[in-house]
C-alpha cells in the first residue's frame, strides 16, 4: 500500500464524509429529505401500507359514508364511503408521478437550451433567449387551463400544459450559468486542445451547472404538484375516479363545514409533499451555496 | 418626489428607457397573440363542428367555415384574428349569448380590485416582516419570518382560501366568505368599478365598510403566497445592504438607526420585492382563478372558470388574452416604478 495510491481514496471519501456531515448539521435539509423519502415509500408501496386499497375505484359503501377520523379510516371516509387515508396516499402517488413526468421533460429540454443559448451566443441565443423571456410572460397556469379546456381534460393534457412552459426557468439559469463559464480558463484550454463542442458542453459546463440543476429541480417538485394540484382542483386534472389530492379537496370542500376531514386532510396531504420538496431544495441550495437560484 | 426626480435624472433618459420597455411589451404581445392563436386554431379538434353541434349537416360546416374563414391561409386567419382583437372583438360567448368582451368588461373589475388589495396586503406585511428579519438575523423574529415564508410558498391558495373559510365563516364568524357585497345591499360602481374606491368617493362609508369585509378573506388567501417571497427577499437585500460601505458609514457617523433603517437602507431594499411581484404576478393572476372560484367572487377568472367547463372556446381565449394582457402591463408598470425607484436601472435600461 503506497501513500501515492491512496490520495486520491481519501480526498474522495473525506469529500463525501465532510457534504454528508454538512447535510445532516442542516435541519431544513434533514426534515426536507425525510419528508421527501416518506412520501415517495408511501407512494411506490401504497398497495402494501393503505389499509383499503380497494377504495381507489368507484366503490360505494353508503353505510359508512361521512365517517369522522377514526381507528378504522384514519382520515376518515367521503361522501359514498371511501377511506380517505387510502385514496390520499393514492393521490400522492399520482402527484408525485405528475412532477416527475413534467421536471423529466422540462429539466433536460431547459438545461440543453440553456447550455447552447449561453455557450454559442449570437443569433442562437437571441432566438433561444427571446422566445424563453416570451413563454416566461405567459402566465402557466392560465396557459395550462387554456391548453386543458381546449384538448380534453386529463392526466396527459395537464402534464403537456405544464411541461410545455416549465422548460422556461430552467433555460434562464443554465444560460445565466454558462454564460459565466464560458469564459473561464478551463473551456478555452479545452477548445484549444480541439474538444468537440459536445465534450464542452456536457463533459465541461454540464458538470458545473449540476448544482443549480438539483436545487433548482427539488424546488420546482413541490411547485409543479402545487400547480397540478391547482389544475385538479378546477376539474381540469385527473377525472374521477382516480384518487387525485386536488380533486378531493375540491369535492371536500362542498360538504364543510361538517364534514371539514373531506377536504381538509388531502390539502395536507399537498401542503406536506410540497413543503418537502421545498426543505430539501432549500437545504441543498445552503449546502451547494447556489447564490443563482431563487 | 415626483419634481426632483425629473429635474435630477434628466427627462430625456427616462423617456427612452419607457420606450425600450414598451417596445419589449409589445413584442411579448405579439408572442402571446401567436401562442394563443395557435392554441385556438391548430390543436385537434374542429371548433366549427364544435360551434354546430353534431347534427349540423356538411353544408352548414363548409359555410359557416368559408365566413369564419377557416379556409384561408394561416397567416392570413392570423392577421384577421389580430384585426378583430385591435377592435376588441373576441367573439360571443357560447354560455351567456353575449360578446365575450363585454362579459369580460363586466367581470373584470371585481378581478382588478382583488389583485389590487392583494398586492397592498402583500407589501404591507411582506417589507415589514423582511426588514424585522434582516435587523434580527438569525435570532427569533428572522426564524418565525423564515417559517412564514415556507408556510405560504407551499400552501396551495386553495387550500388556504378554504382554511380561511372554515375558520372566519365558520368557527369564529366573523367575516362573510362568499361574494363581493352583502344580498341585500345595492351598490352599482359606475366610476371605476372597483366598489371600494367608488364607495369612498360616494362618501357612502356602510358601504366602503362592508366591501372592505368581503374583499379581506379572498385577498389574504391570495397574497399569502407573494407576502413570503416578498418577505424573503426584502430579508437578504436589507442584509446585503447593510454590509456595503454607505451603511456602514451611516452607522459611523451616528445617524440614527431609525433613520439609518427607513431612510438609507430600505430604499435600495426595494427594487428585488418589486422585481419578484413582476415574476410573481404570473401566479398570482393563476391562483386568482381558484380563489375566486372558493369566494364566489363575481369576477374574470370564476367567468373563465365557468366558461371552460362548458368548453366556450371563444371566451376561454377571451379570458387568456386579457389575463396576459394585465399580466404583461403589470409588469411594464413594475419596471417603469423600479427605474423611479433605483436609477442606476433606469440608466443601464435593463435589470
Amino acid at each position: 500500500m503506497t501513500q501515492t495510491s491512496l490520495v486520491p481514496e481519501t480526498r474522495r471519501l473525506s469529500n463525501a464524509y465532510r457534504n454528508w456531515y454538512r447535510f445532516s448539521r442542516n435541519p431544513t435539509a434533514v426534515i426536507g429529505a425525510a419528508i421527501v423519502f416518506l412520501c415517495i415509500f408511501a407512494a411506490l408501496f401504497a398497495p402494501f401500507i393503505t389499509p383499503y386499497p380497494e377504495h381507489v375505484g368507484a366503490v360505494v359503501n353508503f353505510r359508512a359514508r361521512h365517517q369522522p377520523p377514526s381507528l378504522t379510516f384514519w382520515f376518515g371516509t367521503d361522501n359514498v364511503g371511501r377511506d380517505i387515508f387510502t385514496r390520499t396516499i393514492y393521490g400522492m402517488r399520482i402527484s408525485l408521478l405528475l412532477a416527475f413526468v413534467v421536471l423529466g421533460t422540462a429539466v433536460p429540454i431547459g438545461t440543453i437550451l440553456g447550455l447552447l443559448a449561453g455557450y454559442f451566443g449570437g443569433w442562437v441565443e437571441t432566438v433561444i433567449m427571446r422566445v424563453t423571456d416570451i413563454a416566461l410572460a405567459l402566465p402557466p397556469l392560465v396557459m395550462a387551463l387554456a391548453v386543458a379546456a381546449v384538448l380534453s381534460p386529463d392526466l396527459v393534457n395537464s402534464l403537456l400544459a405544464i411541461a410545455a412552459l416549465w422548460w422556461t426557468w430552467h433555460t434562464r439559469l443554465i444560460y445565466a450559468i454558462t454564460k459565466q463559464i464560458r469564459t473561464q480558463e478551463f473551456i478555452e484550454a479545452a477548445e484549444t486542445l480541439g474538444a468537440s463542442k459536445i465534450h464542452i458542453l456536457f463533459r465541461e459546463i454540464l458538470p458545473n451547472c449540476v448544482s443549480a440543476i438539483a436545487v433548482k429541480t427539488s424546488l420546482d417538485c413541490g411547485f409543479v404538484i402545487l400547480v397540478g394540484a391547482s389544475l385538479s382542483f378546477l376539474g381540469l386534472g385527473i377525472q374521477p375516479p382516480t384518487p387525485d389530492l386536488g380533486t378531493m379537496v375540491a369535492q371536500g370542500a362542498g360538504f364543510l363545514p361538517d364534514f371539514w376531514w373531506e377536504s381538509v386532510l388531502p390539502g395536507l396531504a399537498i401542503l406536506f409533499v410540497a413543503l418537502g420538496f421545498n426543505l430539501l431544495g432549500d437545504g441543498l441550495r445552503d449546502l451547494f451555496d447556489v447564490q443563482e437560484v431563487r | 418626489m415626483m419634481f426632483r426626480f425629473f429635474r435630477k435624472a434628466g427627462f430625456l433618459e427616462f423617456l427612452l428607457f419607457l420606450l425600450r420597455r414598451v417596445a419589449w411589451s409589445l413584442l411579448v404581445l405579439f408572442g402571446l397573440s401567436v401562442v394563443i392563436f395557435i392554441i385556438a386554431r391548430a390543436m385537434p379538434g374542429d371548433p366549427v363542428r364544435l360551434a354546430l353541434g353534431p347534427r349540423a349537416s356538411v353544408e352548414q360546416v363548409e359555410q359557416l367555415r368559408e365566413t369564419l374563414g377557416f379556409n384561408q391561409p394561416l397567416v392570413q386567419q392570423y392577421g384577421m384574428y389580430v384585426a378583430g382583437l385591435a377592435r376588441g372583438d373576441l367573439g360571443r360567448s357560447l354560455l351567456t349569448e353575449q360578446p365575450v368582451a363585454d362579459d369580460i368588461r363586466q367581470t373584470f373589475s371585481a378581478t382588478f380590485e382583488l389583485v389590487l388589495s392583494t398586492i397592498t396586503i402583500a407589501f404591507a406585511l411582506g417589507v415589514p416582516l423582511g426588514v424585522a428579519a434582516a435587523r434580527y438575523k438569525d435570532r427569533w423574529p428572522d426564524n418565525v419570518v423564515r417559517i412564514i415564508a415556507i408556510f405560504s410558498a407551499v400552501t396551495p391558495s386553495f387550500f388556504l382560501a378554504i382554511l380561511l373559510q372554515i375558520l372566519a365563516g365558520y368557527v369564529l364568524h366573523v367575516l362573510p366568505t362568499t361574494g363581493r357585497l352583502p344580498p341585500g345591499l345595492a351598490f352599482s360602481a359606475d366610476n371605476t368599478g372597483l366598489i371600494t374606491i367608488d364607495a369612498l368617493f360616494a362618501g357612502r362609508f356602510d358601504v366602503f365598510l362592508e366591501a372592505l369585509r368581503y374583499l379581506l378573506l379572498p385577498s389574504i388567501a391570495l397574497a399569502a403566497a407573494t407576502m413570503g417571497q416578498i418577505a424573503r427577499i426584502t430579508r437578504s437585500s436589507m442584509i446585503d445592504v447593510s454590509s456595503q460601505d454607505y451603511a456602514e458609514a451611516g452607522r459611523a457617523f451616528g445617524i440614527p438607526e431609525r433613520v439609518r433603517v427607513f431612510k438609507y437602507m430600505l430604499r435600495p431594499s426595494f427594487v428585488p420585492p418589486l422585481t419578484i411581484l413582476g415574476l410573481e404576478f404570473a401566479s398570482l393572476i393563476g391562483n386568482a382563478f381558484v380563489v375566486e372560484l372558493v369566494f364566489s367572487w363575481p369576477g374574470m377568472a370564476a367567468y373563465g372558470v365557468r366558461t371552460i367547463l362548458q368548453k366556450d372556446l371563444n371566451a376561454i381565449m377571451g379570458v387568456v388574452i386579457v389575463s396576459g394582457v394585465f399580466f404583461v402591463l403589470a409588469n411594464l408598470v413594475i419596471d417603469v416604478l423600479t427605474g423611479i425607484v433605483d436609477p442606476r436601472i433606469r440608466i443601464r435600461g435593463r435589470r
